[in-house]
């Protein structure tokens, strides 16, 4: 995925001379996870920037350079290290097209590798999503796979929208298919969940590093006899309702998993939607597998804090015991 | 207040109405420059007192009074080029009055209408950023795009002495003097952050800060418009030129309330204020101009008729400004389609369909 990202990196840079990315370590070592590995040699210091070490003025520069015309693609380094920036984000970044009555664009995207699994020490291994989800003026994003991640980041850089792009760290090493000639126009839009596995008992929604860990569920589940839909949000702001209310309607079961805590969560708005929605439809209510209200654990506990193949499989069969 | 309060600043008109020269900052300025900027310095002021009487009369439901900071602000607003730009708190009636933004564009903001009022690209403003600090890094990251264009416009930051106490603008210090930015940091030190005095952002000269970042400051006397033009005018040449990142403080100080619901007395002693009227803008150059003969009587007349045209009209202005319609709330939200605001948006819409045909049924 590491290299998709990079490429879709590269892309960007190629089509649009506007497209600069800035952020701490991202020039001469290339940044910590090596995604923009290469970059400032190939298209200069004046377009990959190696910024000084403060996450609020990298986004806060980047709402000028917005202002001026160009593209801001910000690095920032971990999840842990985007709350300095959170109020450049929610109060300038997600704000100022409104306030300007669309006269001022804010093409930036604010890359954040995010989500736990990797043994890292702490702040390290947050899931800040609804923080963002729950900001208006904002679009948020989570690709699961290498191909996604390459199409998406090119749709992100590209939309005139200001983009919180959640890359799922712990899956920075998987490998898969890309496809580099991909024209990202005729691509699944990137507002749009995909089913990514068809099935008819129980509906599982997800994002991010949680794709796979569904997936297994889903063929475990399948060993037992039970047939699991598993949707790919991929996008968390807006969330496609329209793609996960249909498939409700036909298994009457959801579960939501996410490493986020539970408690006013992603999961939590997707319950309360497709309650409204499909109450008719449904046999059981909406369950979710989240993180828990405590703080992100030391790394030595988190296998007990992040949702596995065990804990979904559990909701199943809670959703199905209905 | 003494280490604050100093005159150990650029001054080019004592408040008796006396030039004085400075070999750093030369000023040749003709009668009618003089009379210009004399203009600007009584419209702010008359501005201030028509918006707060707005504001007591239940027009505005806030107002941010300039009354005090027009020299340092009308000094630097009118050294600028049309193609540098300025990120400004709400404060910077001054800036927006040089910049060519109406006086009853502002109103719209305070009066509840709008949340931003203007389109920055018309007047190179952006609109006015009420989170303190908040708009300095806009500033630098605006000049890095400058810096990548190659051209010699600056952007200058307007912003308080409660406003260096924020991280943003230490950050956006180290951030312009890393990337040698071309940004003009422009401190008006009014003496107060709502109520707590300047004593409490900063032990020493703020301006001082400036050396600790490598960036070249300059301590002005804020309430001397000429100070403020000299200086700022050398500032941006400076800047232009590849200087560099430069920090201005204008001492000056806030006659008025910090917003029209505040109550400067729990705060600040009489004394104090006394003080510091003795030292108004205004004054100063009107005994310049009395002293040079160019203080005639049809300037003076003149300059009353046009500050009553603009008092009439941003007082009719002002009472015309009616809300817009609720669902316009949805509209820029986003550039490209949201389904969230689609949604929200239908429902308030049919919402206040359903409330509609109600009452007229």
């Amino acid at each position: 995925m590491v290299a998709a990202l990079n490429a879709a990196l590269r892309a960007s840079l190629d089509r649009d001379s506007k497209v600069l990315l800035m952020g701490e370590d991202i020039a001469i070592l290339g940044g910590v996870f090596r995604v923009t590995d290469g970059l400032v040699k190939d298209y200069g210091e004046q377009r990959v920037v190696d910024t000084p070490l403060a996450e609020s003025t990298i986004i806060g520069a980047a709402v000028g350079l917005a202002m001026r015309g160009y593209r801001p693609v910000c690095e920032i380094q971990f999840d842990g290290f985007v709350f300095p920036a959170f109020d450049q984000i929610v109060t300038q970044v997600a704000k100022l097209r409104v306030r300007t009555d669309g006269q001022v664009a804010m093409p930036i995207v604010i890359r954040l590798p995010f989500g736990g699994g990797i043994g890292a020490v702490e702040h390290h291994s947050e899931s800040p999503e609804a923080y963002f989800v729950h900001t208006p003026g904002l679009r948020v994003m989570a690709p699961a796979t290498p191909a996604d991640a390459f199409v998406m980041l090119q749709q992100a850089i590209a939309s005139d929208d200001p983009v919180i792009f959640l890359e799922p760290k712990r899956r920075y090493w998987d490998r898969g298919e890309v496809d580099l000639a991909v024209d990202i126009a005729h691509a699944t839009p990137m507002g749009r969940a995909r089913v990514t596995r068809s099935g008819s008992d129980v509906t599982i929604a997800c994002y991010g590093p949680m794709l796979r860990t569904c997936l297994e569920a889903a063929d475990v589940a399948a060993g037992e006899g039970r047939s699991l839909e598993v949707i790919d949000l991929r996008s968390l702001s807006p969330i496609d309702f329209p793609t996960l209310v249909a498939s409700v309607e036909r298994t009457s079961r959801l579960v939501v998993v996410h490493e986020a805590q539970g408690m006013a969560s992603v999961g939590a708005e997707i319950a309360a939607v497709v309650a409204e929605r499909c109450f008719w439809s449904m046999e059981a209510p909406v369950i979710r597998v989240a993180g828990f209200h405590t703080p992100y654990p030391p790394n030595r506990l988190e296998q007990h804090y992040l949702p596995d193949v065990e804990r979904i499989l559990d909701a199943v069969d809670r959703s199905l015991a209905y | 207040m003494h280490t604050h309060g100093g005159n150990d600043f650029v001054q080019l008109l004592t408040p008796e109405g006396e030039r004085r020269d400075h070999p750093d900052y030369p000023l040749d300025i003709t009668g009618d420059e003089v009379r210009a900027l004399y203009r600007d310095l009584v419209m702010m002021r008359r501005f201030d007192l028509e918006a707060t009487a707005l504001q007591r009369h239940g027009e505005l439901g806030l107002f941010t009074p300039i009354i005090g900071q027009e020299a340092a602000q009308i000094g630097a607003g009118r050294a600028m080029r049309p193609g540098d730009f300025a990120y400004t708190s709400y404060r910077e009636h001054g800036i927006a009055w040089c910049r060519g933004i109406e006086p009853l564009t502002l109103m719209g903001l305070f009066r509840g209408v709008t949340n931003g009022g203007w389109n920055p690209y018309e007047h190179n403003m952006s609109i006015y950023s009420i989170v303190i600090g908040d708009h300095v890094p806009h500033a630098v990251g605006y000049a890095m795009g400058i810096q990548r264009d190659g051209t010699d416009d600056v952007a200058l930051a307007f912003f308080g002495d409660g406003a260096t106490s924020q991280g943003d603008v230490h950050e956006s210090f180290v951030f312009a003097a890393a990337f040698h930015s071309p940004v003009l940091f422009f401190l008006q030190n009014n003496h107060f952050a709502i109520s707590v005095p300047v004593e409490t952002q900063s032990r020493q000269q703020l301006v001082k800060r400036a050396e600790g970042y490598g960036i070249p400051g300059i301590r002005v006397d804020g309430n001397d418009v000429l100070a403020s033009l000299a200086v700022t005018r050398a500032a941006l040449k400076r800047i232009r030129e590849g200087g560099g990142p430069m920090l201005i403080e204008a001492v000056t100080y806030r006659m008025g309330s910090h917003t029209t619901s505040d109550d400067p007395t729990r705060y600040r002693s009489n004394e104090h204020l006394e003080h510091w009227a003795t030292r108004d803008p205004l004054e100063r150059v009107l005994r310049l101009m009395e002293r040079e003969g160019w203080a005639d009587d049809a300037f003076m007349a003149s300059l009353d008729d046009e500050a009553n045209v603009m008092g009439a009209t941003l007082r009719d202005g002002t009472r015309a400004l009616t809300p817009p319609d609720p669902l316009t709330m949805f509209d820029h939200v986003y550039a490209e389609p949201h389904q969230q605001v689609t949604d929200d948006r239908a429902f308030l819409a049919r919402y206040l369909q359903a409330a509609q045909s109600g009452d007229e049924s």
